[in-house]
């Protein structure tokens, strides 16, 4: 495990998400309610990137299928996701957002 | 009074999502669940796509595993088919004679395939797409080089035409009508998918009229109106489905297209109840009739109707929603088409990410995502708003939707 620099703190606006690669991971950025998330990009329903979907009230919405997963946990919120995104720890530091993966 | 036993007639995705709906929501008593096929209750949109070329599992479509229904306490009763119901005494009767009494009825009896007149169904090679069975049939035979005529326009005929050619078939599809989707959008919206499927070397056969399936051992042609034949390996009937009203009708309910239902999914016989394709229902939103064959309205029109007979009213209104992807193009409608609409425009139709939008009376009643799924969300919202928009702001991809949302909301 260890941390990587993986965007600018002010590049992500409120209920914005971002694409971002760490190695072979695919991880996505967003805003909500004034706190950072850093999940799995990739939708587990059918292939999708989830930044292309939309950040609302705590979650993500995928741009494919609208299945929607919980910022916090990665967990499905319904039909016709059923399996959870993994969620990355993520910190800021001096303006910059920092998240922990494998590598 | 209490309900003690609700029987739900039906375990296709409808049937299972209210099931789920009605434990989840914390009723105590006896759940029946009867289904026609062998399978728990699963979900259709893959049969015609990952699923019929092997790229997931059969069981990824499960909604829920068998032994999830034990531990619910759901009497899941697979491969048992409901002959009748007994308004007056409040039961159903199986096939096999065993009457069951119910407190609620919930009728998720769905639809079959529409069969194309005259065709023996039995000639090999002559195939239907609605259950995993025929879906794991004619997954074995899609194999590359042959040559597969699908007969019908719609979206399960085009979904499996691009599957086919991913496998590499060479694939006809032939319509009777002058544009393919006819039901699902208007002609002008349509031909975007036929331009789709020309350029992935789909021989379009429009205004074409099938008048026979020929062959001795197997199928080895389909004969048109015009006198011209198509040489098929394989046909693939894809022309719509009939709803399955006949024991809700025989024992007396209203039915037009489907079992008449409320907008809280009451059906016209005390204590009975349906959702999903079978139903010709309400919606509040359209604020008219439909039958809808969705994925969204089996979950969604199912979870309305378990709070409706469960006692806690909530009408089922939401604007309709469907999606097909072809040829690594995913397509998302709002709303359902009608004559008349205008159509706008918006984005780049070249590059493969755009939306048409469909006017009437310069208010959005109809949208059309292609690879553009994530503005959806906002076509829906402009529906649901009546929202009425120049048709150049509107088409113009510099305009965000969100935007001229909100500026048509404050506006209303």
């Amino acid at each position: 495990l260890a941390w990587h620099e993986v965007a600018a703190e002010d590049s992500i606006g409120e209920d914005e998400a971002l694409g971002v690669s760490v190695g072979q991971h695919q991880i996505m950025l967003c805003r909500n309610g004034g706190k950072l998330f850093a999940l799995d990009n990739v939708c587990t329903h059918q292939y999708a990137l989830l930044s292309d979907g939309y950040v609302e009230n705590g979650c993500i919405e995928c741009p494919l299928h609208q299945g929607r997963f919980d910022l916090k946990t990665g967990a499905p919120m319904g039909a016709p996701v059923t399996e959870p995104v993994k969620v990355y720890p993520l910190r800021t530091d001096g303006g910059k957002i920092f998240v922990e993966v494998d590598d | 009074m209490d309900l003690e036993r609700v029987v739900i007639v039906g375990a296709g995705q409808a049937g299972g999502r209210a099931a789920e709906a009605l434990r989840a929501n914390g009723f105590k008593g006896e759940i029946v669940l009867f289904g026609e096929e062998r399978a728990e209750p699963y979900e259709r949109p893959a049969l015609s796509k990952s699923v019929l070329l092997g790229e997931e599992p059969a069981s990824t479509t499960s909604i829920h595993p068998r032994d999830w229904y034990a531990a619910q306490k759901i009497d899941l009763r697979a491969h048992t088919r409901v002959e009748a119901i007994a308004p007056v005494s409040r039961s159903i009767i199986t096939a096999e004679g065993e009457r069951l009494e119910y407190s609620r009825l919930l009728l998720c009896t769905g639809s079959r395939v529409r069969p194309l007149p005259g065709t023996p169904d039995s000639l090999p090679g002559v195939h239907y797409l609605r259950t995993l069975e025929d879906s794991e049939r004619l997954a074995a035979e899609l194999r590359p080089g042959r040559r597969l005529v699908v007969i019908g326009g719609g979206f399960i005929g085009l979904e499996v035409a691009s599957s086919a050619v991913k496998r590499g078939l060479a694939v006809t599809v032939v319509e009777r009508q002058g544009a393919l989707l006819e039901r699902a959008m208007p002609a002008a919206m349509a031909s975007h998918i036929e331009a789709l499927h020309h350029a992935n070397g789909v021989t379009l056969r429009l205004n074409s009229e099938v008048t026979r399936i020929q062959g001795a051992r197997s199928v080895e042609s389909v004969a048109l109106a015009d006198g011209s034949a198509v040489p098929a390996d394989i046909v693939v009937i894809g022309i719509g489905i009939i709803p399955n009203t006949e024991i809700a009708e025989a024992a007396g309910a209203a039915s037009s297209d489907g079992i008449v239902v409320d907008e809280f999914c009451r059906t016209s016989l005390e204590d009975v109840y349906a959702a999903g394709d079978v139903t010709n229902h309400y919606n509040p939103i359209l604020q008219r009739k439909v039958r809808l064959e969705s994925w969204q309205n089996a979950q969604n029109q199912a979870i309305a109707a378990v709070h409706n007979l469960a006692g806690t009213p909530r009408p089922y209104a939401e604007v309709p929603w469907f999606w097909s992807d072809q040829f690594g193009v995913n397509i998302q409608l709002v709303g359902v088409t009608e004559p008349g609409l205008d159509i706008v425009w918006r984005g780049e139709r070249h590059t493969g990410r755009c939306m048409a939008f469909g006017l009437l009376e310069g208010r959005v009643r109809f949208a059309a995502a292609f690879n553009a799924g994530g503005e959806i969300r906002f076509a829906r919202r402009l529906i649901e708003a009546r929202a009425q928009l120049a048709p150049e702001r509107l088409a113009d991809p510099a305009l965000k939707l969100k935007d001229l949302l909100t500026e048509a909301s404050c506006s209303a």
